[in-house]
């Protein structure tokens, strides 16, 4: 057993097992490798570089889908106000959401998971401290306090710096209302694993309380912040969509998801409807997608479920 | 004992709902709507489309336009020239602010006085003007320079306040909006005018109520004016559609077919005399955003040319404006005195061309710089500044967009801290002398040059101004003015876009007059 290759552990693992058997799971996979492979290689795949201003022509703006009458071919999903490619913004808007919300839940994991072994480690008045400021987090909803970070940070960055840090600025927005669940999975798995007899023994040695936090402990805990990970992903996304349609976002010239479905919005009541909709059904779909993986993820390592 | 108390308490209670119910089936609301909030209730502070239209409400000029744009006597009955200098007006009797003060000669004085102050932004309209002097408690001599063949059309802008009340308020000069100055005129108004300010809560709504004590008639039936600003196109025509909002003053171009198919929804739709112009800083030796440094790109006649020549004037106008806007090479529109069809040419679209005149011009690079734009003001603003990066980006002119509220963008050009801007000027004076004294004219004292945030000048055309301005002879203006726009226009000191096409929609069931300045008017609403 202990020659075998680590592919064919994988392959021969429980988890293997069970995403074999669920054909929706391997959909979903499918989707969300799809949707990153055309994130990740939007400026070799996409048919046009929607931000290569030169390259536009603003009468060619408002074409319909291909398919439709008045649709080129060259255009498959349309163009929008001002002759983009539609399906090209997606691709490069999908780039913007996905980067957010990856950098966004890393982010938020290291944070509450740092947070949640300090507070089931330590204990006593460190513990009570950070887990009383996550109730406190945990009682306003997550875009409320997203909202609020970016708003101060407008405010407190000048205007000029605020375009190229507007992007670290929702990474951090969204962390920061996001590393709450986190902290309390981990500190609860913590304060079981902390009287257990290998970390008792690791005391005995003499090792230092970090490194037995992290090096011991974390291990130990990390399966269900795997799950909440996944999960969040697909949260994150959505915050971020849900930011830059309020405007508050990423800006104009970075386009996410969001952006694109609030600049297609002006147009749903005169009829150009594919500026809003397509945007919309890819941030559905992605979002979907990982959320079915999440799900299925969570469900796989519950040995409880199996 | 107790019993009558009870039922005097009863018939009371009872009385005050039927009241209050009578009063909610009668008093007849008007909810309008444009996309961005009226800047400050100071009637000298901001001279912003919007801003007058609001101030008309409250605060009353000497003389009026009325619905058809004709000079009516508002505050004054009559005036005749007592020399070439001196206008004498009669007051009108028994007007009183909405404080109970009653209007006297004195508060035409102080108004003329606080608008001439340096924070006031109605500079223009007091061109010329040196003052007031009162003759008697109703008789008012305004005191010009020299002949002023414009005087009455500028009057119409100059509204009138209360000595008192604003010496009591320690507002004595206009608010200085652009170095953001709180002062009480912001948000408190007491004018003569036909309705009663109420409640101001900057960019939340603005409630005016009918003044019962207006000395004239109001002719529409409207109690109560309720306007909110609401940013977002689509919220806008689905209030409209749903009935949350009677009037929009500015309802998306893209939405005009579906709005006119509409069964409960009507448009009026008419030329307005405002032009939509690109602006860019021909005076700074070094522009303030831009990758250039030690020059100035724009001081080059032939970048000028170059962008004049890049910029699809046409394809904005069937693109972005939908064919509602009249595209054009003139400064002013064509309902202005002093326009001429001989020198509204635009400059012919050939990138080719353009291209070539940047590499003569030394910039065959092109080079990047920073275009300022509003996103609440003009009619689809942020998107022709958006359209005109990507038809710059042709000839390498990497355009950084910086697109924001009116609130925000006015205190930033104002202050000439920009290199680039998108500017729509209407005519309120509906003569020529309006654009060329505030836009063109090199910047000086009082009006010359006020809105002049590009430095543009040129001798030559400020000397033709300056003639301008005291010319009686209507002809020999035309003239001037004529003059002064060719100038202009050889000089690319400005790319004019288009002149803006204003549709109004409203609910079938709303009558209103529709002006070629865009002036809404609750005065002349009525509601079926």
């Amino acid at each position: 057993m202990a020659q075998q290759s680590l592919l064919a552990r994988a392959l021969d693992s429980d988890i293997f097992y069970s995403f074999k058997r669920s054909p929706l799971i391997i959909i979903s996979a499918l989707v969300t490798l799809i949707c990153i492979l055309g994130a990740v290689f939007a400026p070799i795949l996409a048919p046009h570089n929607p931000f290569d201003l030169a390259s536009l022509n603003l009468l060619d703006a408002f074409t319909a889908p291909a398919w439709a009458d008045s649709g080129k071919a060259q255009y498959l999903l349309g163009t929008d106000d001002q002759g983009r490619d539609v399906l090209s913004t997606i691709m490069y808007g999908a780039r913007m959401s996905l980067l957010v919300g990856f950098l966004a839940t890393m982010l938020a994991m290291i944070l509450g998971v740092s947070l949640g072994l300090i507070a089931g480690y330590v204990g006593g008045k460190v513990d009570a401290f950070i887990m009383r400021v996550a109730d406190i987090q945990l009682s306003f909803p997550a875009i409320l306090i997203a909202l609020l970070i970016d708003g101060v940070a407008r405010v407190a960055l000048p205007k000029d710096q605020h375009d190229t840090l507007a992007l670290y600025v929702l990474v951090i927005a969204i962390a920061g209302s996001g590393w709450v669940r986190y902290a309390r999975t981990v500190r609860g798995s913590t304060l079981v694993e902390r009287n257990k007899e290998y970390v008792q023994a690791a005391r005995v040695i003499g090792r230092s309380k970090i490194a037995i936090m992290f090096t011991h402990v974390l291990p130990n805990v990390l399966g269900p912040v795997l799950v909440l990970g996944t999960l969040h992903i697909g949260e994150a996304i959505i915050t971020e969509a849900t930011l830059s349609f309020l405007g508050v976002g990423v800006p104009p010239t970075q386009p996410s998801l969001g952006t694109l479905i609030r600049i297609g919005n002006d147009f749903l009541f005169s009829g150009e409807w594919w500026i809003t909709v397509f945007p919309g059904t890819a941030l559905v779909i992605l979002v979907l997608a990982i959320n079915l993986l999440g799900d299925w993820l969570r469900d796989a390592l519950n040995p409880r479920l199996r | 004992m107790k019993f009558p108390v009870k039922l005097s308490a009863l018939l009371v209670s009872s009385a005050l709902a039927f009241t209050l119910a009578a009063g909610s089936a009668s008093a007849k609301t008007l909810r309008w709507a444009s996309q961005g909030d009226v800047l400050t209730m100071d009637p000298h502070s901001q001279n912003e489309g919007l801003n007058n239209t609001m101030s008309d409400h409250v605060y009353e000029p000497l003389l009026t336009r009325g619905k058809k744009l004709q000079l009516e006597p508002a505050l004054a009955l009559s005036w005749k020239a007592e020399s070439p200098t001196v206008m004498r007006f009669k007051l009108r009797d028994k007007v009183t602010f909405h404080n109970g003060a009653p209007f006297t000669a004195d508060d035409v004085v102080f108004s003329i006085q606080r608008a001439l102050e340096k924070t006031s932004d109605f500079s223009a309209f007091m061109q010329g003007i040196e003052g007031a002097k009162k003759v008697d408690n109703l008789t008012v001599d305004i005191i010009t320079k020299g002949p002023n063949p414009t005087l009455l059309d500028q009057l119409t802008e100059v509204r009138m306040m209360n000595k008192a009340w604003a010496e009591k308020h320690n507002a004595q000069r206009p608010q200085d909006f652009k170095n953001k100055e709180e002062t009480f005129t912001a948000r408190n108004a007491n004018g003569t005018g036909p309705f009663v300010l109420k409640t101001r809560e900057p960019d939340v709504k603005t409630v005016l109520v009918k003044n019962s004590n207006w000395w004239s008639k109001i002719e529409g039936d409207i109690d109560e004016v309720v306007y909110t600003p609401v940013k977002s196109d689509a919220t806008r025509v689905a209030a409209l559609l749903s009935g949350e909002l009677d009037l929009v003053l500015d309802p998306p171009v893209q939405d005009l077919d579906r709005m006119k198919r509409d069964g409960n929804l009507k448009v009026l739709e008419g030329n307005e005399n405002r032009t939509i112009f690109l602006n860019f800083d021909q005076g700074r030796n070094e522009l303030l955003y831009a990758n250039v440094k030690g020059k100035n790109p724009f001081k080059e006649l032939k970048v000028r040319q170059a962008m004049a020549h890049a910029i699809d004037v046409t394809a904005i106008h069937k693109q972005i404006m939908r064919g509602l806007a009249l595209p054009t090479g003139s400064m002013i529109a064509p309902q202005v005195r002093g326009y001429s069809k001989e020198f509204d040419n635009r400059w012919p679209l050939d990138v080719a061309k353009a291209k070539k005149l940047m590499a003569e011009a030394g910039y065959p690079q092109g080079f990047e710089v920073t275009l300022d734009c509003p996103n609440n003001r003009y009619i689809n603003d942020e998107k022709i500044c958006q359209a005109l990066a990507s038809m710059l980006a042709k000839i390498d002119i990497k355009i950084k967009l910086n697109a924001m509220p009116r609130s925000l963008y006015f205190p930033k050009i104002q202050t000439g801290d920009t290199s680039m801007y998108l500017l729509g000027w209407g005519v309120p004076t509906f003569d020529a002398l309006y654009t060329l004294q505030s836009i063109l004219r090199t910047k000086g004292q009082g009006g010359d040059g006020n809105w002049n945030f590009s430095g543009y000048s040129n001798a030559k055309l400020d000397a033709i101004v300056d003639k301008l301005k005291t010319e009686p002879d209507f002809t020999k203006r035309a003239a001037l003015a004529k003059e002064a726009l060719s100038l202009n226009l050889a000089d690319v000191g400005h790319i004019p876009l288009h002149h803006q096409v204003i549709p109004w929609a409203m609910r079938k069931n709303v009558t209103a007059v529709h002006r070629a300045d865009n002036r809404m008017h609750a005065k002349w609403v009525t509601l079926k």
